[in-house]
């Protein structure tokens, strides 16, 4: 019994420049890390394919510069992809190459089928509207006009990630850190999207509220078997939250499977040298 | 040297690029066109894109009507129908229903418009985004994409802190269903009377360059929100002092001897309208 | 007998009106235009360049009516400028051409044709010379017959940097006694240098300036088609050369202070004349009314010279670090580019500095936002709306009022500080 993903990615491919003959293809030959000594093109990913299946957590692991955020970026639409199709179940039955949609379409994609929670809360909220009109936000955007629903909702949802229902007509600028990822963790779940997106969410913080951050999005995924694309440089991160892992370095993925068995048995170099760098 | 002006001021080429930029206002209902506005004989912010709106329709025929905050006599109104009359000769009016050419800040006047006549509305800022998004490249993206949650959000933040809606005027609209867009600072009062207007309705914002309309007989929706409908201003239980008048926008006075507060019609010319009726009759 | 509308408005405005011309003449003077045009070079240059509209006797007559405000004078000119019909697009302008009466250079000690310092304040002393309270037509003519008799009319000899002997010595009769506008108001000095290679073309031969590409596509008129965003280096260099020269200066300061990092040199400052083509108006089959023509920096014999115009450049050069090719940085200079009318050295150099800022766009930085720098920079709208406050909002106000009440009847068990606060809101709302 295999369920059809809702997210399919093919030869997502992102470059800052014009790209020659040396570092153009799939194979390229001489590129120092991601960058071409040739025309100076930085190809920040190159030919990425993956599948997310519904509910399941796939962690994408990788140092600074690996491209795993420019590969959210292109997910959410924040850059043109270079080369590549993506295709969600949810929009036109799978059918139709969302990167190649009408900025109009990938307006309402992003405001009905996604979410993204942002290492830094400035992306992801406004700091001067309330918490709960932040939530709202995202619910007016996927056309929701009552001020009832919008507020029971936004109290629910505050309520979820723990911040008291008395703070929510406070502005996230007066709130901490992890008070924050989690005013924006509500906003991106509020509109119970298939796919939630998260871009080093707990990096930064304390750890102790890393830890709290990180064990709410393993409640909330479970609870409501969200599927998820968990973006981190941690591994130790990767291995709470992910089901299966995909590994990144310069631009290319070097290794993917399942979360228990890259960890136990890592075969590219690179992956076994992060392993036995977890502590 | 002595310098004659062209009828109503501006060069022929001038008045053809408005108007052209006005039929695409037309055909875009609540779109805001931009235009290569020129500085007018009075001051930026004083009413340059209504003037020019209004100097590039006007024909020797015309017959017009300029109010400011409801008044006919108010100073700006005054000064603006000089400028009209010195550069075209064109007659002017109180009476709304005489008027083919009404040119207002900040009010519609209460005798409802017919086919035929046009409205010309004077805007400081057409943006209605505007305290969401601070850059003009980003809300002309907004309104390309249809992406109108700030607008709401920003209601939905007044709702929080006061419980109900606080706009004062300008309360922003939906244009045939597609554009937000903004009314210009007519009172909330006013708003209605843009919904399935019999007359063309013309908004001009000079300094920012942009004109906008909403044709006759097109729908005109204030933002709101089902469980918090749109309200306009009360004036329950109030009578002009004057004319007796009710339902209409009143302006808030206080009797310089008494200290009482009372109230009056803010349309001068309905009010004078009823006074004379009533001396008829 | 019927009601009607009580006349209080127009009869204010047109008391108002004649009180305002009692205070431009109740001193019992009468400001002759040639007076203006003679003695206020200053002013004139500065509204001519806000005003967009070269005319010495306009700007002068402008600044009668506006009392010697600048803020008004603009405004009439840009005013006038409306009812103008459009005959022509000039010819590009090179100004290598200029006729030089003044150029320096803060980047080098020495460039060919040498640091020619002309008529600026630079290096006067700011004393109040109370002689001027004095000073006659006739002490006038004596000093200016001795000062023509010292420059003499045989190149050199005991003259300061100032004056050099070149070329025709046509336009001779501007440096004497022709003090007022006459007919074509000023024009070249007899002592003006035309000819003088740009320093920056020096540069470049040198290797030390990367070499600047032809772009001869037709500028975005802006007071044709309103300026969009992303705007185009023609729109924005026209919206600086515009600009309110106080709003531009402060900005300019803003960078050159520290909101940034930019360290810019004068590279050169010209000022002088520059002469004006167009297009041969009645014989050539590709000029119409309009003017526009596919190539303005193609030239013919047949062009017309029109006339010339007073203006001030300013090239400021500004070390940047580029990365080219290999991931190789490299220290490079570029130009920020200022052009005026008139004698407009701050304005030029200002325009200059805010130019590079728009090109180099980084992030972050207010003085290099082109919608924060060019929406906010221009006399007419700026003036124009921050004096429309003084119009009534009386019906705006009462709906306010009506939303400040309300709220307060709802809030009534909030404590009386959360209240006002919140009324506080609506009304800046």
């Amino acid at each position: 019994m295999t369920e059809s993903p809702l997210l399919t990615v093919r030869n997502l491919t992102k470059r800052y420049g014009t790209g020659c003959v040396n570092c153009l293809g799939p194979r390229p030959a001489r590129l120092m890390k991601n960058v071409c000594p040739e025309c100076g093109t930085v190809t920040a990913c190159r030919d990425i394919s993956f599948d997310l299946y519904p509910g399941e957590v796939l962690g994408i692991v990788g140092e600074s510069g690996s491209g795993k955020s420019t590969l959210m970026r292109c997910l959410y639409f924040e850059e043109e992809v270079t080369e590549g199709e993506a295709y969600i179940r949810a929009f036109e039955d799978g059918k139709r190459n969302v990167f190649r949609e009408s900025s109009q379409k990938k307006r309402y994609i992003r405001n009905h089928l996604l979410g993204k929670v942002y290492q830094n809360p400035l992306l992801g909220l406004r700091m001067n509207f309330s918490s709960v009109g932040n939530i709202a936000e995202k619910l007016i955007a996927a056309g929701v006009r009552n001020v009832g629903r919008i507020m029971a909702r936004g109290e629910e949802l505050l309520a979820h990630v723990n911040i008291p229902v008395h703070r929510m007509k406070e502005v996230p600028a007066h709130f901490s850190g992890g008070m924050q990822q989690r005013v924006q963790i509500a906003k991106a779940l509020s509109t119970n999207p298939p796919v939630l997106l998260l871009d080093e969410v707990t990096t930064g913080l304390d750890l102790i509220v890393q830890a709290s951050v990180l064990d709410l999005v393993k409640i909330l995924q479970r609870e409501l078997n969200v599927a998820m694309i968990v973006v981190s440089h941690d591994l130790a991160v990767i291995r709470m939250l992910a089901d299966r892992t995909m590994v990144m370095l310069n631009g290319a993925v070097v290794e993917q499977g399942l979360t228990d068995q890259i960890l136990e048995d890592p075969q590219h170099p690179y992956t076994q040298e992060l392993v036995h760098s977890l502590l | 040297m002595r310098q004659a002006y062209n009828f109503a001021f501006f060069d022929e080429g001038s008045k053809r690029e408005i108007r052209r930029a006005v039929l695409k206002a037309i055909a875009i209902p609540g779109y805001q066109v931009p235009f290569a506005s020129r500085e007018m004989p009075i001051a930026r912010g004083w009413g340059t894109g209504g003037l020019q709106l209004t100097l590039s329709l006007i024909g020797r025929d015309d017959v017009v009507k300029v109010i400011d905050q409801g008044s006919d006599e108010s100073v700006n109104a005054v000064s603006i129908k000089k400028l009209i009359t010195k550069t075209t000769g064109v007659r002017t009016v109180e009476d709304t229903r005489e008027a083919t050419l009404i040119q207002s800040r900040h009010r519609i006047p209460e005798v409802p418009l017919g086919e035929g006549q046009i409205l010309v509305l004077q805007v400081p800022l057409p943006e209605p985004l505007r305290p969401y998004e601070p850059s003009e490249r980003e809300t002309k993206k907004l309104h390309a994409e249809k992406e109108y949650s700030g607008a709401w959000l920003m209601l939905f933040e007044q709702i929080v802190k006061y419980g109900m809606t606080a706009t004062g005027a300008d309360h922003p609209v939906m244009v045939h269903g597609r554009y937000v867009m903004a009314p210009s600072p007519i009172p909330r009062f006013d708003n209605p009377k843009m919904n399935f207007s019999r007359a063309l309705i013309l908004l001009g914002a000079g300094r920012e360059k942009k004109v906008y309309a909403v044709p006759p007989y097109t729908r005109v929706v204030s933002l709101d929100f089902e469980d918090v409908p749109f309200r306009t201003e009360s004036f329950e239980g109030v009578r002009c002092r004057q004319c007796g008048a009710e339902g209409v926008f009143m302006d808030e006075l206080v009797d310089e001897e008494t200290g009482e507060v009372y109230h009056q019609c803010n349309d001068t010319s309905y009010c004078l309208g009823r006074l004379n009726r009533r001396e008829v009759s | 007998m019927g009601y009607v509308a009580v006349k209080g408005g127009t009869a204010a405005i047109e008391e108002s009106i004649r009180r305002l011309k009692y205070e431009r003449l109740k001193k019992g003077t009468v400001l002759k235009v040639r007076d203006i045009e003679g003695g206020m070079r200053g002013l004139i240059d500065q509204i001519m360049s806000e005003g967009s509209l070269y005319d010495e006797t306009l700007a002068a007559l402008a600044i009668k009516q506006a009392e010697g405000s600048p803020e008004e004078a603009v405004f009439l000119l840009r005013a006038y400028r409306s009812t103008l019909p459009r005959k022509h697009y000039a010819r590009t302008i090179r100004t290598e051409r200029m006729a030089v009466e003044r150029r320096i250079s803060a980047s080098f000690k020495d460039i060919p044709g040498g640091q020619i310092l002309g008529a600026t304040y630079d290096f006067t002393h700011r004393l109040i010379d109370f002689e001027l309270m004095e000073e006659t037509e006739e002490t006038a003519r004596a000093w200016l017959r001795e000062f023509a008799e010292s420059v003499g009319d045989a190149g050199s000899g005991g003259m300061n940097d100032g004056m050099a002997e070149r070329g025709d010595a046509s336009g001779g009769a501007a440096v004497f006694g022709g003090a007022s506008g006459g007919s074509a108001g000023g024009g070249p000095d007899a002592g003006a240098l035309d000819g003088l290679p740009k320093v920056s073309d020096y540069l470049r031969k040198e290797g030390l300036l990367p070499d600047c590409e032809e772009d001869n596509r037709e500028p975005d008129d802006v007071t044709r088609r309103s300026l969009t965003f992303p705007s185009t280096r023609s729109q924005r260099l026209q919206v600086l050369t515009r600009g309110q020269t106080g709003a531009m200066t402060s900005l300019a300061y803003a960078v050159i202070r520290g909101y940034d990092v930019v360290h810019p040199t004068v590279g050169e400052l010209r000022v002088g004349h520059l002469p004006v083509y167009i297009a041969d108006p009645v014989g050539s089959e590709d000029s119409d009314a309009a003017g526009s023509q596919a190539d303005p920096s193609g030239e013919s014999d047949d062009d017309y010279y029109i006339g010339n115009v007073k203006a001030t450049e300013a090239e400021m050069l500004i070390p940047v670090v580029t990365e080219k090719v290999r991931g190789k940085k490299e220290l490079e200079f570029q130009i920020g580019y200022g052009l005026c009318y008139g004698q407009n050295e701050t304005k030029a150099i200002a325009m200059g500095i805010l130019d590079y800022c728009l090109e180099a766009k980084k992030p972050g930085v207010p003085t290099h936002d082109e919608e924060f720098v060019l929406l906010h920079i221009d006399s007419v709208e700026s003036t124009g709306f921050i004096s429309h406050l003084k119009m009534p909002h009386y019906v705006t106000f009462q709906s306010k009022l009506d939303s400040v009440r309300r709220t307060k009847r709802t809030t009534g068990n909030a404590n009386d500080g959360e209240r006002t606060g919140a009324a506080m809101e609506v009304i800046r709302s």
